[in-house]
């Protein structure tokens, strides 16, 4: 049989001097309660008020927090509270609760900004991070200038670190960017043996082969690879350098974290690149091999044979810089993040993936934009 | 310097961290070879103000000199000397993580000083043993416990024999015992050799063990609302203050006095 429970009730009375808020009913529920203001009724300023249990049935924490609701501006305007006269559980909670007189008011929440606020707001952030990555690209600049000698400064890189660095980038790298180019040639020689076979030329897959991987695709590829791999790191490790005050720690003792930090990351990456890079190239024209004389029954010999005519100083000389390039901003772009995250642990998250994505968007970037320089150069 | 000159000041400082103003007004000075503590509840800007006095964030206005001079105006490598007089412990440790507890000593040796590699390492142990951590030489950040931890910070910092040294949080995160150790050590640093030591805390115990002079900053406030011995604070402090150094214990607020039972 089901209990019938009286609904929640409240009133406020005067007694003498003092005014009394009486209580009754069920105050429980899933719904949140409220109780009346005073209302006009109550003399201003109100000096005391005793909160009365008139008859409760039941409660829930509901009851606490409805009064606290209806009673902190009172306490805060300093009104002297009885109340012993209600449940020892609420008024031990009420007991905490309730702020001291004389205490601030909570500051009210900020209206939610408007849409033109919103796109202000990241015009003006965009412009700003727009900047740190300018200041961040001057101090790296000042720092390789220190490190050759054209500062009055000494440089601050240490030797070692920069070798375990390289020893990072370098030979621990060179599987999986061989296993990517490897798949890549196999593709290009693939796909542009198709084109070509309508004309009777398969021949020349060799120069599409040599000339895609060596001048553009072997630097690129390897490029992307690192950016997720060394970008990625680079930006985790230093991010977390900076929630655990390692970088202050640095820059207390009046160490730059650009000599010490950064600088050793950006030069082993752009070291190992040209390892990297002809590693990747002489995998991916291998590569090509396999469906020029599987596929297309072009012999070995003329495949290899072609791949040399097609290969001049000229391409050699643009894989390689474009490599090396890539290699400095996808380091350049993982270290920024790392050395300007936030300094808990949900920025290490952050800082991580902003280096792989800006190290990708950079690396593709300085990629369409050295291709027209140097096909508008005629190289 | 002239003899007697401060070795800290703090003039019209107004401390901001991410765009919003924390402290404000503070003025005060540092006497050499005292123990100057920093407190105040949490929120209330006490490593905000660390920061700006070891010029990790330049102050949003007045200035902060150390020895007479000017600690964010200057040319790059007199800042530099500057600071490697003053040595920073910081909260966490920040021991660097990919060098060892010995490595991490010799690092501001190897950097600002002309000393062989035994002799740095020689001074590194010694410096170790002085916090009670002989055998950590080796060993790697990562498998120190919390309070060792702490100690190596605070051996990492003693690396260059600073005059002045920086202290955040120094008792935090440790037992009662490693706690009193390091107020201990704190002492004896001061008292031995002469280093003035300025000491950012919550705790009251080392308050009252090591404090020469205690700065209250009010979060209420936003700026610094007592200087004093602590014990002359604990008796006429204000209010706020007073129920700080008492540990929360003694209500020197005005409250709804019938609110409570």
């Amino acid at each position: 049989m089901q209990v019938a429970h009286p609904p929640p009730n409240h009133r406020w009375l005067q007694q003498g001097a003092e005014w009394v808020l009486e209580l009754s009913g069920d105050w429980r529920g899933p719904a949140g309660l409220t109780l009346s203001a005073p209302g006009t009724r109550v003399p201003s300023p109100l000096s005391a008020l005793a909160v009365v249990d008139q008859g409760l049935t039941d409660w829930d924490a509901g009851l606490a927090a409805a009064l606290r609701e209806c009673l902190a501006p009172l306490a805060r305007a300093g009104v002297v509270m009885h109340l012993d006269r209600l449940p020892e559980d609420v008024r031990a909670v009420l007991r905490l609760a309730l702020p001291a007189a004389g205490s601030p008011p909570p500051a009210a929440a900020e209206a939610p900004p408007g849409a033109r606020e919103v796109l202000g707001r990241r015009v003006l952030h965009s412009g700003h991070q727009a900047l740190v990555t300018a200041t961040f690209f001057g101090e790296v600049l000042l720092a390789l200038g220190r490190l050759l000698g054209l500062q009055r400064e000494r440089s601050g890189l240490r030797l070692g670190e920069l070798l375990r660095q390289v020893d990072q980038a370098g030979p621990l790298s060179i599987p999986i960017v061989s296993l990517t180019c490897f798949l890549v040639g196999l593709m290009l020689a693939y796909m542009g043996g198709a084109q070509l076979d309508r004309m009777g030329a398969q021949r020349y897959i060799a120069d599409i082969v040599t000339v895609g991987m060596v001048r553009e695709l072997a630097g690129l590829m390897t490029g992307m690879i690192l950016a997720g791999r060394i970008g990625s790191a680079f930006a985790a490790q230093l991010a977390t350098m900076k929630a655990g005050e390692e970088i202050d720690a640095l820059r207390a003792l009046g160490v730059d974290p650009i000599d010490h930090l950064v600088l050793p990351r950006v030069l082993a990456v752009v070291l190992m690149a040209p390892l990297l890079w002809a590693c990747a190239s002489l995998v991916g024209v291998l590569a090509g091999l396999l469906p020029t004389t599987l596929v297309y029954a072009v012999p070995a010999v003329e495949y290899l044979n072609q791949a040399l005519n097609a290969l001049t100083w000229t391409h050699l000389w643009i894989g390689l810089v474009k490599c090396m390039l890539y290699g400095a901003l996808l380091a350049l772009a993982g270290c920024r993040e790392g050395l300007h995250a936030g300094r808990n642990a949900q920025a290490v998250g952050e800082a991580t993936t902003a280096g792989v994505v800006k190290g990708l968007v950079w690396v593709i970037a300085a990629a369409c934009a050295t291709t027209v320089v140097f096909q508008s150069l005629g190289l | 310097m002239l003899p007697g000159t401060p070795i800290v000041q703090a003039q019209g400082l107004t401390v901001a961290h991410g765009g919003q103003t924390v402290l404000r007004d503070l003025n005060f000075n540092v006497a050499r070879g005292e123990i100057f503590v920093i407190v105040g509840a949490s929120g209330s800007g006490k490593t905000s103000l660390l920061r700006d006095l070891i010029g990790l964030q330049p102050p949003a206005q007045g200035r902060v000199l150390i020895e007479g001079q000017d600690l964010y105006d200057g040319d790059d490598v007199r800042l530099r000397l500057l600071r490697q007089r003053m040595g920073v412990m910081f909260q966490a440790g920040a021991l660097w993580s990919a060098m060892t507890v010995g490595q991490n000593l010799m690092l501001p040796m190897r950097l600002f000083t002309d000393l062989s590699r035994p002799a740095q390492a020689q001074r590194a142990r010694l410096k170790l043993a002085l916090v009670g951590l002989d055998g950590a030489f080796d060993l790697w950040p990562a498998q120190l416990s919390g309070g060792m931890r702490k100690r190596a910070a605070l051996a990492r910092a003693l690396a260059l024999d600073p005059v002045l040294l920086f202290l955040d949080e120094p008792g935090s995160g440790l037992d009662p015992l490693n706690a009193a150790r390091l107020d201990g050590l704190i002492l004896q640093l001061r008292n031995h050799l002469g280093t003035t030591v300025v000491i950012v805390t919550h705790a009251v115990n080392s308050v009252f063990a090591v404090g020469d002079r205690v700065l209250y900053l009010d979060e209420v406030e936003k700026t610094m609302t007592a200087l004093d011995s602590p014990q002359a604070l604990l008796v006429n402090g204000p209010p706020r203050v007073r129920e700080f150094l008492h540990g929360g214990q003694a209500p020197a607020l005005p409250r709804n006095e019938a609110v409570l039972p």
